[in-house]
């Protein structure tokens, strides 16, 4: 894709592959990553489930870079994120499970942001690229609000709009649907899978949100205590026999109520 | 308090390192200059004129009582332009100021936004830290100088009215040009930008490493104006030490 294509429906240049090598992590003593490996393929759509506390938003964080590792790896196309320039050579981003988007700025500043403090764009592309982006994923008429006059699945919406502005080669979600309601949840699913198909851009999807997980998921880890249990597809997922995994998957809210009436 | 300072001055280097980006972040540095001085300036003379007013209260009496009134202009003049003015617009400056970017990047720290401009190679250095130090930086000293003519004039004002010194405004402004030279006003400029960085460093170091929710940030805020404060009194007192050799 030449430099100027900025068009959603465009196809991303290329997307990469992911492997994470040995990975490990302790917080003072307290050890959250003992041990990871698994590899993602180009334009896969990846899932790591777990329940909460596992380790899953620490380790997205390692993939894209702002945690260094204590020991193992992680490469990208084969090449190591350590190294020196390689993070600039790739196109990552990741929506935060907040959002994270800067408070002080409007929207479509938000979503310009990379390209105005890149100095990539004229003024008038960027709030052109910015725009369809925003309309890409369905948000129009909220480009000059400022994030806190936003609902939760609007902000994440932005995030992802956000990220798809730097026309990334690997997406990074860190539990897109905690905090939504169904409706919300299921719009943001097929957010996903559209701009997989859309754009074939590789994604890793950290979540405990079966539905989601299920519903989007070329391959699925489970992660548990820092390690992952297994690896496969949501089929063997879903027969795997080990009993943290039955039981995450099963498990359904039960009552009483049904034996009064 | 000490132990951060390592880290303060690795953040202090960097944002020298980061200058030949200054061009480029102009714009975060304007706003960051009307910030500075739409906040503080009229608090800044509100305060000089008291300042410049007290010492002449406290001075004007006991000088006048030993035949000495034409003096106050020149003790009027000296210690506002050199020391009280840069001291107490820098306190004032850590209080208003520093606390609104120890808040404003701590926040932006503990919500992940500075997380968020990292995975988009945008360096927070360049990005939050830049401008801020260098509006402090500037903006200080010429809030600074405000201050000194301003609490001139308030000394001048108590020198006149107060019934127990009651010398003419002109007798007082003679003296105080003087003994005052330009030297001893730039003497204070220099102190002022050295608290500037001081203030834009620490508040800045501070923010940076915030952790926790709001409890956190109104720690950082805490310490923030604190460290600000004590590091100014001390460097003052060697800082002084430092420009009275040069003066000689």
């Amino acid at each position: 894709m030449s430099p100027d294509d900025n068009s959603p429906s465009a196809v991303s240049t290329q997307s990469v592959d992911v492997r994470v090598e040995g990975l490990r992590k302790s917080y003072t003593g307290n050890a959250v990553l003992k041990g990871i490996d698994f590899e993602v393929a180009r334009g896969e759509t990846f899932v790591i489930m777990g329940p909460s506390g596992s380790g899953k938003s620490v380790l997205l964080k390692h993939i894209i870079g702002l945690e260094p590792p204590d020991e193992g790896r992680i490469l990208i196309d084969g090449e190591s994120i350590q190294d020196p320039g390689v993070m600039d050579k790739y196109r990552l981003a990741l929506v935060f499970q907040s959002g994270a988007l800067l408070n002080s700025l409007t929207v479509l500043e938000n979503v310009g942001l990379y390209l105005t403090e890149h100095r990539l764009k004229s003024p008038q592309e960027i709030i052109r690229i910015a725009t369809e982006k925003l309309d890409f994923l369905g948000l129009k008429n909220v480009r000059d609000r400022y994030p806190s006059e936003l609902s939760g699945g609007m902000k994440k919406r932005v995030a992802i709009a956000r990220a798809l502005v730097i026309d990334p080669q690997l997406i990074l979600y860190d539990e897109p649907t905690s905090e939504l309601d169904p409706l919300s949840a299921v719009v943001i699913g097929e957010e996903i899978l559209s701009l997989k198909e859309r754009i074939q851009v590789t994604s890793v999807v950290v979540t405990h949100d079966r539905d989601l997980a299920f519903g989007i998921a070329d391959r699925i880890a489970f992660l548990h205590e820092g390690q992952l249990l297994t690896v496969g597809t949501v089929e063997d997922l879903k027969h795997h026999a080990h009993p943290v995994i039955h039981r995450f998957i099963n498990i359904d809210f039960q009552t009483n109520h049904s034996s009064d009436s | 308090m000490f132990e951060n300072i390592g880290e303060m001055l690795v953040l202090l280097w960097r944002t020298v390192q980061a200058l030949p980006k200054l061009f480029r972040q102009r714009q975060k540095i304007y706003d960051q200059l009307f910030e500075i001085g739409n906040a503080s300036l009229l608090m800044a003379c509100v305060l000089a004129l008291f300042i410049g007013g007290v010492i002449a209260l406290q001075t004007g009496p006991v000088l006048t009582q030993r035949g000495l009134s034409s003096a106050i202009g020149g003790l009027v003049g000296l210690s506002v332009c050199k020391e009280l003015a840069p001291v107490m617009m820098a306190v004032l400056i850590a209080g208003r100021i520093g606390s609104a970017m120890a808040a404003e990047i701590g926040s932006m720290r503990v919500y992940q936004e500075i997380d968020a401009l990292r995975t988009m190679n945008i360096n927070p250095i360049h990005y939050l830290v830049l401008p801020r130090i260098v509006a402090i930086t500037i903006s200080l000293p010429i809030l600074v100088l405000f201050a000194v003519l301003v609490g001139w004039f308030g000394g001048g004002l108590v020198a006149v009215l107060n019934e127990k010194i009651g010398i003419s405004f002109q007798s007082f402004f003679v003296n105080l040009r003087l003994v005052v030279e330009l030297k001893d006003v730039l003497n204070g400029l220099i102190k002022s930008a050295v608290f500037a960085i001081v203030i834009g460093t620490v508040c800045c170091h501070q923010g940076m490493v915030t952790i926790g929710g709001p409890r956190g940030i109104g720690r950082s805020v805490t310490k923030a104006v604190v460290n600000s404060i004590v590091l100014i009194l001390i460097l003052d007192y060697f800082l002084t030490r430092l420009l009275l050799y040069f003066d000689k």
